[in-house]
């Protein structure tokens, strides 16, 4: 009765204060500009199912594509395990399905055991992957500090987690051996699961009644209260992309890699400027809303798409791994980007909440967190995009800090400057007549 | 274009042929030889000549959305006026800008790379690739263009033509949706590289090295000049030539 009630405010507290940081990363996302990626329902259901769910573009690496799909099967299946638990905790309960269920049920938790022990394969295999052989995308320069702690702390929980499982479910099983489980005794001798029946033979049926009901219910306790945790860590974690891959990859860009997106403030100006009729000295038109800055200074300037990409990104590298510019030693990583946009986000965010919405902190996302140098070192080859498994798109905030830089700062580098006077002189990037276009055609 | 207007008469395409090629001397002769190859085919085709102007491809990576929507506008005015509804272009920079950032300026074509165009000849009879035994024996592996591959998912056009020829296509371990930058697009093609440890055509060219080839094509004049420097800079120029697709057609054809 008391651990139904502990079980209970544990259970609520846990999800009220997820619930409550999930509405600040809303609201965070939030403050980026409009743009509608509402349209073609079919085609983003079918891409979040093929790319989110189906994890297919994380098999262009197939060896951590299969570690990953070991963790991320246990994580799916096992929460239907979780129904159980939840309904054994708040009704004190023990194994409520097992009676009704009957070999459907030693079928499913067989199953989650299996997929949980491949799960701690993987996760062994992930942590030697960071810190024994060192793999460079996993230990680059943004890497360091706490991206490097996030990242073992999660396979560490996911240790205890998995290791929690088994220490409940091979407990339990030796005591219904013995006709002391809680779990309602059905006269079988054993509840048979693949796994645990090992465990309880090889690990506990050593071990005295009294030490096997304390191991049951630490592993019990223990493993909803990593549960809990690990879901009250995720929104401040990398992690949050088993949430947030879902909607990102829904919303994913559906055009051509190469299309950029065309200026609308900037059509309205060109129009103007090429409209014969228009009056050189009428008073200009009464703005439309609040007047926008052109490209991104800040990241409340990006996309509202561009921020829930930043809070998707896992800091797994693949996008960096590919990177042109990256792998000859330039400064730009595009982790880096989605980095620094998710850790400026926050502190924007934040201080807003304290300040008021109108706050400004005198700091922005390029020159205090992206330095001109790193942008200015992209080909926009869409290499990044290509590569990132939940459909993360760093090119476009490269593009907009690049239209800040150029059109608000004319911060732009020199040679660029030359090549954006020909074309405006000449309609062409070098310095040639534009009667001589056609010259090719008489020359040998 | 304005010739054949006076003449009355309407092609069926618009040749772009873009800045490089209408400027630089090596590409240049990638205009020619897809100029031939139309004639060839007895295309009617057109060029606007002293008419076009960039497309603005640089202009709008180089993150001046006013000089990118200045060149559209007067190019879709220009395009406009001659009633234009398709446009094969020598460079997939233009490409990419006319067929996906145009229309919503009003510029609505039908827009192929000049590889697409070329397939199109052979899938529908008007082209058939006599000859190229000129490329008996020799190996060529293509490097795919950002705003041609990625950009647009055409991979498949310009490997086609050089099966077609007597030639063994090679590939590079990053090609297709992996395939490496030469280091040109984003308007890098006119400045000096950010400070770093190499350049990236060096490191495409030693992905193009690794397959031994004799040929490396490419469909883009930008990375035509980047290869071409790199194959330089690691003295191979004597043994190795990059030439765009289209050359290797007319080549194979004697045009």
């Amino acid at each position: 009765m008391i651990s139904s009630i502990v079980f209970i405010l544990i259970a609520t507290g846990a999800l009220g204060f997820f619930g409550w940081q999930v509405s600040k990363i809303r609201s965070n996302i939030f403050l980026g500009r409009e743009i509608d990626r509402t349209d073609q329902a079919g085609k983003r259901w079918k891409t979040m199912i093929l790319v989110a769910f189906g994890q297919k573009k994380m098999f262009t690496r197939p060896i951590p594509a299969l570690l990953h799909l070991c963790i991320y099967s246990a994580f799916i299946i096992t929460q239907i395990e979780l129904i159980e638990i939840f309904i054994d905790g708040a009704t004190g309960s023990h194994r409520i399905f097992r009676p009704s269920l009957g070999g459907f049920y030693t079928f499913m938790i067989s199953f989650i055991e299996v997929l949980s022990f491949l799960a701690l394969i993987a996760t062994v295999i992930f942590l030697l992957r960071r810190n024994v052989l060192k793999l460079k995308r996993l230990n680059m320069d943004e890497m360091k500090g706490w991206p490097k702690f996030d990242a073992n702390l999660i396979l560490f929980m996911e240790i205890v987690l998995v290791t929690c499982i088994f220490t409940m479910n091979g407990a339990d099983e030796v005591l219904y051996q013995r006709g002391l489980s809680h779990a309602e005794n059905l006269g079988d001798g054993s509840f048979n699961f693949l796994l645990s029946t090992f465990f309880a033979e090889n690990i506990f049926s050593g071990f005295s009644t009294e030490s096997l009901i304390a191991l049951e219910r630490i592993g019990w306790w223990g493993h909803i209260a990593m549960v809990f945790g690990f879901l009250n860590y995720l929104p401040f974690s990398k992690h949050l992309h088993i949430v947030l891959a879902f909607p990102n990859t829904y919303y994913s860009n559906l055009e051509a890699k190469g299309r950029f997106t065309n200026m609308e403030s900037v059509t309205a100006e060109v129009k103007l400027m090429m409209d014969p009729n228009a009056d050189p000295y009428a008073a200009p038109a009464e703005p439309v809303g609040e007047p926008q800055r052109f490209g991104a200074k800040d990241v409340a300037d990006l996309s509202w798409k561009s921020l829930l990409d930043a809070y998707t990104c896992t800091e797994c590298g693949r996008c960096t791994s590919v990177c042109p510019a990256n792998q000859t030693g330039k400064l730009l990583s595009p982790r880096k980007i989605m980095m620094d946009t998710r850790d400026r986000l926050e502190e924007v965010g934040d201080a807003k909440r304290k300040n008021g919405k109108d706050f400004e902190d005198g700091k922005s996302l390029i020159n205090d967190y992206i330095t001109p140098e790193e942008i200015w070192a992209c080909t926009s080859c869409n290499a990044c995009v290509q590569e990132c498994p939940v459909n993360i798109d760093p090119l476009s905030i490269i593009m907009e800090l690049r239209r800040y830089q150029v059109m608000e700062e004319s911060k732009v580098p020199t040679e660029l400057a030359g090549m954006l006077t020909n074309i405006d002189n000449n309609g062409a990037p070098w310095q040639f007549s534009q009667n001589d276009r056609a010259n090719w055609k008489d020359e040998q | 274009m304005a010739e054949m207007l006076a003449e009355g008469k309407s092609p069926d395409i618009l040749f772009w042929v873009g800045c490089s090629g209408s400027f630089d001397d090596r590409a240049k002769k990638i205009t020619k030889a897809i100029a031939k190859i139309l004639h060839h085919c007895e295309v009617s085709f057109a060029i606007l000549g002293n008419e076009e102007s960039c497309s603005g491809d640089p202009a709008k990576r180089a993150g001046n959305e006013f000089t990118f929507q200045m060149q559209a506008m007067m190019n879709i005015q220009v395009l406009e006026g001659y009633e234009v509804k398709r446009i094969v272009t020598g460079c997939p920079h233009c490409f990419n800008t006319l067929k996906n950032e145009y229309p919503e300026l009003g510029g609505n074509y039908e827009v192929l790379h000049h590889t697409q165009l070329i397939q199109d000849l052979i899938n529908t009879g008007k082209l058939a690739i006599k000859g190229g035994e000129i490329f008996k024996g020799k190996k060529i592996t293509f490097h795919d263009p950002c705003y041609l591959g990625r950009a647009n998912n055409v991979y498949e056009a310009p490997r086609e033509l050089i099966t077609k020829l007597d030639a063994e296509l090679v590939e590079m371990k990053r090609c297709k949706t992996n395939g490496l930058c030469c280091g040109a697009g984003g308007a890098q093609m006119f400045k000096e590289a950010e400070k770093g440890d190499k350049e990236i055509n060096i490191e495409r060219t030693e992905d193009a090295l690794e397959t031994s080839p004799n040929i490396i094509a490419t469909g883009c004049p930008f990375c035509n000049t980047m290869m071409t420097d790199g194959v330089k800079n690691k003295e191979k120029e004597d043994s190795i030539q990059v030439m765009d697709v289209a050359e290797l057609i007319a080549n194979a054809m004697e045009l």
